[in-house]
């Protein structure tokens, strides 16, 4: 992921943090939530709320590294109570992506159409 | 950012031959995926939000808000008042600062942002919070042992200083307005908002003296 340019004036102590995310995926998990939030199909103390009981789990890392995998876990949890997604089906079509995935070359998108046994109805 | 770009970052890190998506890389696409064919998510519009926090928004907004503050007593009295307001008139507004409140340091009172619920933090001034910031260490311990938390970031205030602490919410974020720092007499606006560190708005930190920028 490409770095913010940094500014003329060198100044560490007021950088942003190297990385916002540390890998793509947590970006998108990010965004999702946020554009979700935005078109309202739950309010935020509702959010907070399904983040907070994951980041209390007693699995949770003491650095905060595991951080994105709450919160995803957490949107996942919260769609699935709205009846927006169910579970079995999310599980099911990210296998297909990971089928997808192994069978396409590098350099090349990866699309659920490369699932070599079909993607989930 | 869009997903293409992702697979091929992912290609860097295996030297399989073939591409690998992580259990939450391929969970993520996979929600992505139903809630663009059930219409409720736009891709490009989420591509808009990583894009914003990975490169527009961050502590640099609030150091112009703290700078300010320090020049200009009126401006100071709005933050007290109305800290939503006075930083809207920056144009720095939108989600998670809704509701803010500036908590001022003073000889007498030094003040420290937690999130004890999960990780609410005040994003059009701050940006996204700081891995420390989420971590379970820090969101407990700062409550109860605030001086020894903060010693471990290198501050060490005097005994008379209380140190308070402020926990965010859902709906209220706070943004500490540190002390300016001796020897910034003299130094434009801008010059400054170069001397507050963002750690300093949380309360983690000191904004810097000049020679130490």
């Amino acid at each position: 992921m490409t770095q913010p340019e940094a500014p003329k004036k060198s100044n560490p102590a007021i950088q942003p943090d190297p990385k916002v995310f540390d890998e793509p995926w947590q970006a998108q998990a990010f965004a999702l939530t946020v554009t979700l939030h935005e078109r309202g199909l739950f309010d935020w103390p509702e959010w907070a709320q399904f983040l907070s009981a994951e980041l209390h789990q007693k699995s949770a890392k003491e650095d905060g590294s595991d951080y994105y995998s709450h919160w995803l876990t957490a949107l996942e949890k919260l769609l699935a109570s709205k009846g927006v997604v169910d579970v079995p089906s999310v599980t099911a079509l990210a296998e297909s992506w990971q089928r997808a995935a192994h069978a396409t070359p590098h350099g090349v998108a990866i699309t659920l159409d490369n699932d070599p046994i079909g993607r989930p109805v | 950012m869009s997903f293409r770009e992702g697979a091929k970052i992912s290609d860097g890190h295996h030297h399989d031959h073939d591409n690998h998506l992580s259990d939450m890389d391929a969970k993520v696409r996979a929600l992505q995926t139903i809630l663009v064919e059930k219409g409720l998510v736009d891709p490009a519009a989420v591509d808009v939000v990583v894009e914003t926090y990975e490169h527009k928004v961050g502590p640099r907004n609030g150091a112009k808000v703290v700078a300010k503050a320090w020049v200009d007593p009126e401006f100071r009295a709005w933050l007290e008042k109305d800290a939503s307001a006075a930083i809207n008139s920056f144009g720095f507004e939108g989600r998670q600062g809704e509701h803010m409140h500036a908590v001022f340091n003073s000889p007498e009172q030094h003040n420290m942002v937690v999130c004890t619920l999960c990780s609410c933090y005040p994003w059009p001034v701050l940006g996204l919070p700081p891995v420390w910031y989420k971590s379970p260490p820090y969101r407990s311990r700062v409550v109860y042992e605030p001086r020894k938390v903060l010693g471990e970031f290198g501050v060490e205030l005097p005994e008379s200083t209380k140190i308070k602490v402020w926990d965010s919410t859902a709906e209220l974020r706070y943004l500490v307005i540190p002390m300016r720092p001796a020897g910034s007499d003299g130094l434009s606006e801008s010059e400054l908002a170069d001397l507050v560190t963002r750690d300093s708005m949380i309360g983690t930190g000191l904004a810097l003296e000049p020679e130490q920028e």
